[in-house]
């Protein structure tokens, strides 16, 4: 089909949002064409930072199974970035690379080149990197500890702040992760009173005490009701300016709602990935639609 | 097929009949005036409650999908489509009533001595109903692009009509009253080619995603 569109109108005169990412052909062959979307204008509308990670070419073994292939993904500075895909796509597996926790597994293989800052992650000091690189995980999972003990412990490990700044460390964290005026009365309370929510918020500010650069984030709020999700998911937004986010979730719509730009995984695969109204508006690949719209398999 | 699939398919299958109905009314109207018949004028005025009825029933099963589907991609543009071509079909109804509402006018009346002659815009217009129709169905942007350019000849033709009926009513007072009822079913027809462009566009955006209303006609 002739791309009539893009011929004629020039982008500034385009009444859509979703102008930018028009690629001249979007006939139904073009849509089921396996290739990642290239072209210079989506990738400019998903890249409008600098990038504070980077993967390249990432490949991912599990013994003989290859779990990763050939990622190439940048994850822009103070920008939230969201990785769907069915179970077992391979998104948690390059989310749990990205801070290097796959490292413990036996007959694990990674290659390919993954950068923060420009500097390659598998060479640095893996303490120093899960200090830059938080997790957060699916289920909350505090430390047998007070509620201050928690957020307090990664500050004390890494001695990164003196004695009399913890309160204020502390207290600060817990601010961010809205969780503060919920617990400020019983901080040297036990963490395992709290609401799930609660924990898992808590666990945010644990990790968000040691003032990481990224926050990964895998699924963190599949085991939460709908206000602890809500709650969640506006600490995201309102965090992105301080740390750069990368979040594994199922639930498309927390994707929509958060996520500035979509990574969809398929068999270990990044089949696309491009500003997050674009793929929910007008996905290019025929996969990524029918995953999000329920037509998969 | 899936629950969430079947009732995107009743709404999509409730638009097409929609559109039958719509384009029967508009052919009906041209009919009962161009043949100065009655029956088919009256066969309008009974299905507009039927039209209407599907333009409340599509935006409502829109609402449902959108609070119980949460539909995104080409679902999402499947249901902003539907609301807004349902709309325009039931306008294009209400120009077929008004239509026919004129020909049931000049029905009464003694024939123009002078025939003003608004098949060819009847034609074009009704062609581009059914073409507008045809992309929805066939999810085609190609037709549906085409039912824009035809726009252009038909404003061209409905102003033809205007120079002659305000010539004849210079010459010829008597028909005032006559040529007004032409200049105003043609310009009934006009309007209904303006919502089967409307129709096209959101053809467009269903198909590829694009909004290509208020900007120049593409080249090509």
């Amino acid at each position: 089909m002739t791309p009539m569109r893009a011929k004629s109108a020039p982008p500034s005169t385009d009444m859509n949002d979703t102008s930018e990412a028009i690629v001249p052909d979007q006939t139904p062959s073009a849509k089921s064409h396996p290739a990642p979307q290239s072209g210079p204008v989506p990738q400019a509308a998903a890249r409008p930072a600098e990038a504070k990670m980077q993967a390249k070419n990432v490949n991912f073994h599990y013994g003989t199974f290859k779990a990763l292939h050939d990622i190439s993904l940048e994850f822009p500075a103070n920008k939230v970035t969201a990785l769907i895909g069915p179970s077992g796509c391979g998104k948690s597996t390059f989310l749990r690379s990205l801070n290097r926790i796959n490292d413990t597994i036996r007959g694990a293989r990674i290659d390919g080149e993954i950068t923060l800052d420009g500097e390659d992650i598998l060479k640095m000091d893996v303490t120093s990197l899960r200090r830059r690189v938080g997790m957060v995980f699916q289920r909350p999972n505090p430390f047998p500890k007070s509620i201050f003990e928690n957020v307090a412990y990664g500050i004390r490990v890494n001695g990164l702040a003196s004695r009399s700044e913890l309160p204020g460390i502390v207290e600060k964290s817990l601010r961010r992760a809205a969780l503060w005026e919920e617990v400020k009365d019983k901080l040297q309370e036990s963490a395992n009173a709290l609401s799930g929510g609660q924990q898992q918020r808590l666990c945010i500010a644990r990790g968000l005490a040691v003032d990481p650069e990224v926050l990964l984030l895998d699924e963190p709020c599949s085991a939460l009701d709908p206000i602890a999700t809500a709650k969640i998911e506006d600490l995201l937004v309102a965090i992105k300016d301080q740390c750069t986010i990368v979040i594994v979730t199922h639930n498309m719509q927390q994707a929509a709602r958060v996520a500035d730009s979509t990574g969809f995984f398929l068999l270990g695969k990044l089949i696309e990935h491009d500003r997050t109204d674009v793929i929910f508006k007008n996905p290019s690949k025929k996969e990524t639609e029918d995953y999000i719209t329920g037509r998969f398999g | 097929m899936r629950k969430f699939e079947e009732q995107f398919l009743v709404l999509n299958n409730a638009l097409l009949e929609m559109g039958t109905m719509v384009a029967q009314s508009v052919h009906r109207g041209v009919v009962a005036l161009v043949d100065r018949s009655p029956s088919p004028a009256r066969h309008v005025m009974d299905d507009e409650i039927g039209i209407d009825e599907f333009d409340i029933r599509i935006d409502s099963m829109a609402a449902t999908l959108i609070a119980l589907e949460q539909p995104v991609a080409s679902d999402m543009r499947l249901i902003v489509a539907a609301i807004k071509i349902s709309t325009d079909l039931e306008r294009m109804g209400d120009l077929a009533v008004s239509i026919a509402g004129r020909a049931l006018s000049l029905m009464e009346k003694p024939s123009l001595s002078e025939p003003i002659d608004i098949t060819p815009i009847a034609a074009l217009v009704e062609s581009m109903v059914l073409r507008s129709l045809d992309a929805f169905v066939r999810r085609d942007a190609r037709i549906a692009m085409e039912v824009l350019t035809s726009d252009n000849g038909v404003d061209a033709m409905r102003a033809a009509i205007q120079r002659q009926v305000v010539e004849m009513m210079r010459r010829d007072p008597d028909s005032i009253e006559r040529a007004l009822d032409h200049l105003i079913a043609a310009r009934s027809l006009e309007r209904i080619g303006d919502h089967a462009r409307n129709i096209a566009e959101g053809v467009i955006f269903l198909v590829r995603g694009v909004d290509v209303r208020h900007q120049p006609l593409p080249v090509g």
